[in-house]
Formats: C-alpha cells, sequence, structure tokens
C-alpha cells in the first residue's frame, strides 16, 4: 500500500501481540511451574526451582503408567504420520486426475473433520463389538475360543485417528497441487521418463518439503488426540488420555510436568519439520533449474 | 493451455486405483461406524447389553417430557440451548479476533517472509495439546492464581473471584484460545487471494481504508468466514473434553450428553444422542452452505 506505516498499523500490530501473548502466556507460564520446587504448589509463587516434579512424574509417583502412555503415543504417532504421508500423497495425486467417485470421497473426508468427533469414535466402538461378537459366535473354535477383542491400539485405535489426519493431510495437498506447475511432469515425459520415473524424480522432489508438513500434521494430531482415542483405544490408553484424567484431581505441579513434556515433544517434532522444510527447500534451489535467472 | 498435451489421467496408475487405500479407512472408520451408530441408536438394551431389537426407546426417552412439560424446558432442549449460547459467543469472539489478525497479516505486514512467520507463530500452538492448554488457565485464573492475586493486591476486590475458573466464562474462554486458529487460517487464505489490483482501484477511486475494508476485503474474504464458522461452530457443538475440564463437571453441552451416556456404557441411548447431535451439526452447515459453496472456495 502507500508509503509510511499508516496509523492503523500500529493499532492492529498491538492488537497482533495481545494476541501472541494470550496465545502462548499461559502456556509459558505452566512451562515456568513446572520446575516448582518440592514444596511448591499449582500457583506462583514459585518455591524454589528444581526437576523435582518431573522425576516424580517418570518414577510413576502417584500416577498411572507414564512410561507406557508414552511409548504407545510415540509409536501410534509414527505409524499415524508414515500412513497419512503415504495415503494423502497418493489421493492427492489421484485427484489431479478425474475418477469416478472422487466427488463424494472428498465430501467424505471433509464430513469426517465436522462430524464431531465422539460420534466417530462411538461408531467405530460400536462396529469392532459387532465385530467381536461375529468373531466369537461364527469363527472356527481355534480363532474364537482364545478370542477377546479385535478392539485395540493399532486396530480401532488407528482408525480413529486416520479418519482426523488424512482429511488434514488431503487438504495440505490440495494447496500443494494446486500451486504445482504441470509443465515440469510434461517436460519429463517429453524427453520419455516414464509415469514412475516422473513422480520419482521430479514430482515427489518438487513437492517433498510440503509433505513433510502433512507428516507434521499427522504426528501432532496423533499425539494430542483425545475424543477419538476415547472409546477406540481397547485397554491402554494414550498419553493425552492419561493427561485428561489428570484434569479431574490437580492437586500438584506433576501434571504442569506431564504437560511440560508433552509439549516438549510436540515442539521437537515442529522443529525437526520445519528444519527438514528449510533444507529440502535449499536443496531446491540449489539442484533446481536456473531457468530465468540473469 | 496448448492443445499438444496429453490429458494428465493417462498417465500411471488410475485416479481410482490410487485413491483407494485412502478412501477404505473412510469406509471402514467413518462411513460404517455412522451406518452403526444409526442403526444401533433404533435397538433396545438392558443393564448389560445391547439388543438387536427395532425400538424407538432411546429417542422417546432423549426428548421426555420435551412436549409435556412445555412452556418448561426438557434437559435435552435446555442443554441445546445453552450450548447454541456457546456457539454464539464463541463465534462472535474468534470471528472478530481472527479476522482482525488475518487483515493484519495479509494486509499490514509487507515482507512475504515475515508473514509466513507470523501466521507460523499463529499456528504452532494448534499443532501442541489442547488439554495442556486449557490446564495452562489453572494457575492464571485459579482461586489464588495470578489474576486473583493481581486483584487482591490492588484491592480491586476483598475476596478472590471465584467465576474466573471452571464457569461458563473459563470454558468460552478456553474455546477462544483453542480455536481461533480456525477463524485466522481460512480467512487469512482467502484475502490472500484477492486480486491486489482491486485493492489498488478502490486506493485510486479514493476509498478510505475503512470503505476498503467493509467494501472491499470483508465481502471477499466470506468464503474464508464461512469456513472458519463451520469449524468453530461444530467444535462447540460436539466438544465435550473443553466443557469437561474447563467446566469443572458443572456445565452441560450437546457433546456432554453423547460422552455421559457411553460412560454408562449404554450404546443405545449414546447412538441416539449422537444422531441428535449429528442432525443438528447437519442442519447448521446446511444453512452455512446456503451462504457460500463450500467445495468452490477450497
Amino acid at each position: 500500500m502507500n508509503e509510511g506505516r499508516p496509523l492503523a498499523f500500529y493499532g492492529l500490530a498491538a492488537f497482533f501481540a495481545l494476541f501472541v501473548l494470550f496465545l502462548y502466556g499461559p502456556m509459558i507460564v505452566i512451562f515456568i511451574l513446572s520446575f516448582q520446587g518440592p514444596g511448591g504448589g499449582l500457583t506462583f509463587p514459585m518455591n524454589g526451582v528444581s526437576l523435582h516434579w518431573f522425576y516424580r512424574l517418570w518414577e510413576g509417583g502417584g500416577i498411572v503408567d507414564i512410561a507406557g502412555a508414552f511409548r504407545r503415543s510415540l509409536a501410534l504417532g509414527l505409524v499415524v504420520m508414515a500412513l497419512t504421508v503415504v495415503l494423502s500423497l497418493m489421493a492427492g495425486l489421484a485427484f489431479r486426475k478425474r475418477f469416478v467417485g472422487s466427488n463424494a470421497l472428498f465430501y467424505v473426508a471433509v464430513a469426517s473433520l465436522i462430524v464431531p468427533s465422539i460420534v466417530t469414535s462411538l461408531g467405530i466402538a460400536i462396529e469392532f463389538h459387532v465385530l467381536d461378537d461375529l468373531i466369537k459366535n461364527y469363527a472356527p473354535s481355534w480363532i474364537a475360543d482364545d478370542f477377546t477383542t479385535s478392539m485395540g491400539q493399532f486396530t480401532s485405535g488407528l482408525g480413529a485417528h486416520l479418519t482426523w489426519t488424512l482429511p488434514f493431510g488431503l487438504l495440505v495437498m490440495f494447496a500443494i497441487f494446486n500451486r504445482f506447475d504441470a509443465r515440469y511432469e510434461e517436460a519429463a515425459r517429453d524427453q520419455g521418463a516414464t509415469p514412475w520415473q516422473t513422480l520419482r524424480h521430479v514430482v515427489l522432489p518438487i513437492v517433498a518439503p510440503s509433505v513433510v508438513g502433512v507428516g507434521l500434521f499427522g504426528f501432532t494430531l496423533s499425539w494430542d488426540e483425545i475424543a477419538r482415542s476415547s472409546q477406540t483405544m481397547g485397554e491402554h490408553n494414550t498419553l493425552p488420555m492419561e493427561l485428561q484424567a489428570l484434569t479431574t484431581t490437580v492437586t500438584n505441579p506433576d501434571i504442569y510436568a506431564l504437560g511440560t513434556s508433552t509439549t516438549a515433544v510436540s515442539f521437537a517434532v515442529i522443529a525437526i519439520a520445519l528444519f527438514s522444510i528449510s533444507i529440502l527447500n535449499a536443496r531446491q534451489k540449489r539442484h533446481g533449474s536456473d531457468a530465468g535467472q540473469a | 493451455m496448448a492443445t499438444s498435451r496429453a490429458p494428465l489421467e493417462s498417465q500411471g496408475l488410475p485416479g481410482w486405483l490410487q485413491a483407494m487405500p485412502f478412501g477404505l479407512v473412510f469406509a471402514a472408520f467413518f462411513v460404517l461406524p455412522l451406518c452403526f451408530v444409526i442403526m444401533v441408536s433404533f435397538w433396545d438394551y438392558n443393564e448389560y447389553e445391547m439388543i438387536p431389537a427395532f425400538t424407538t426407546r432411546s429417542y422417546t426417552e432423549s426428548f421426555e417430557g420435551c412436549l409435556a412439560d412445555l412452556p418448561n424446558l426438557c434437559t435435552m432442549l435446555a442443554t441445546y440451548l445453552s450450548t447454541a449460547k456457546f456457539c454464539l459467543i464463541v463465534w462472535a469472539l474468534t470471528l472478530s479476533i481472527g479476522f482482525t489478525v488475518a487483515y493484519f497479516l495479509a494486509f499490514y505486514v509487507r515482507s512475504a517472509t515475515t508473514q509466513m512467520v507470523l501466521f507460523l507463530v499463529c499456528t504452532i500452538p494448534f499443532w501442541t495439546s489442547n488439554v495442556i492448554r486449557m490446564i495452562s488457565w489453572i494457575p492464571l485464573l485459579g482461586r489464588n492464581g495470578l489474576v486473583n492475586q493481581l486483584l487482591m493486591s490492588a484491592h480491586l476486590v476483598n475476596a478472590p473471584v471465584e467465576w474466573l475458573l471452571y464457569s461458563q466464562f473459563s470454558v468460552a474462554l478456553a474455546f477462544v484460545h483453542l480455536f481461533t486458529f480456525f477463524m485466522v487460517a481460512p480467512i487469512f487464505n482467502s484475502m490472500m487471494r484477492i486480486d491486489r489490483r482491486l485493492i489498488e482501484a478502490a486506493y485510486d477511486s479514493g476509498a478510505s481504508a475503512w470503505q476498503m475494508l467493509t467494501n472491499v476485503i470483508m465481502p471477499l474474504s466470506k468464503p474464508g468466514i464461512a469456513i472458519g464458522s463451520i469449524f468453530v461452530i461444530t467444535i462447540v457443538m460436539g466438544d465435550y473434553i473443553t466443557f469437561s475440564v474447563m467446566g469443572g463437571g458443572q456445565i452441560a453441552s450437546a457433546g456432554k450428553i453423547v460422552a455421559t451416556r457411553l460412560d454408562a456404557l449404554q450404546f443405545p441411548p449414546a447412538a441416539a444422542s449422537a444422531v441428535i447431535l449429528l442432525v443438528a451439526t447437519m442442519v447448521i452447515i446446511g444453512v452455512l452452505n446456503r451462504i457460500v459453496d463450500i467445495r468452490k472456495e477450497l
């Protein structure tokens, strides 16, 4: 717009700064409070500085199996991430062509974002109950005899998480391919590349940074998911479910320590993703075409 | 488009095959489960299990007294009314905050890099845990929290203010804190697509910044506003975690009805309340979809 910052700029910038403070302020407070001294409570003032509550947390002091929940959530998050990347990428490629049912599939994916998570969770739980009954009643006895349930972290739980991460993955893929210049592919094909070679050596390297973004969504959304997990995880809880259970009896700062630990993982993943994206971008600049450059 | 190009369709695997794994996940874990929810909502049940026999019992029990007790509201209607009130409050707040933030990012930040960094700053909390972001209000709003400490030391109040936490206020605050991002992202996206020449034209025709905002930018941001509104309203409608954690177990909501019935391990009544919730959500989206064609805008 015009030269010189208009007055409105300063007003809006102040508003934005307040918004950022609103977003991050409370989080920063609990990070600080998680380092309370052993005698400290849930609020300020700080009663010394220590790692007491982290030790207590990881020794399982009073709280259920946190280390186990941590491992389970991590494993599930990584599987969800991998599947989200692969399935969204394939679907993203598919949506560039025309195929029967593409409209319906798109609407189903968007509906999955909008239908309340608790409803989806309930549906999956009912589905697996019905499946269990079928197996118990109709499967050959060598299966049915020892059978307890088909529900579990990597069956119903994994499916529940994918219905949440995949729509985001697809939307990101749409954004990527909307901006994708198809002439690169045509150039590759004109020079005799097979469809697979075009995908492997032209399309994938170009979209790679954004695909890392899809992976980031896949992991973080799964890592923090509760509502869809609530009915679908079978006998073991994931980390955020344990965290939510703890909120009903908040009495000392170990819940903050758990919060800080969980968020540290999220931030580490975000940092790795952003770092990979910048590396991939730099690599693209280095190896990319010099066409149009002076 | 040059005519010599062969269509993309002819390349590689057919589209339906590439989309199949994606589609199968939604068939198995979304479409089929929803069918089960609808089916089971018409099943009978006893204390131990659901019984596959058709009955509308779960629905009639859900709406028990809704007609007979009028003008007093039955539990179901009262809960939906209260949830609708939260939807409206949270929608108004997230929209005004989200629009202002997006407007600043899209039109007042000059360098594209700064723009992306600031947008990322707004996005990062979205990649962290909602529950942690909720409990992070406890040290601020609790009985002995920072806000009460400040108010007391400034002698503005004599006793700690109780309604700051585990109240309607804290529920609404948490929603705004957690979900304003769902407004910022689509509105920012819409604003970035506005042809800058339209802004120039309005400017050259002598429009003030305010006229530009109300006559050019707001109408052209409508798709983003609609998408953000759908997200925020459906989240509040279906939420039970924020209501439970921030409401201290005292505040009922449409989503919480389903969760409460599930805690009792009664699938048919839970399914019936889920169907009711689904229908309510669909009605809202139907109305919003009349205002803007969502598919066209993505």
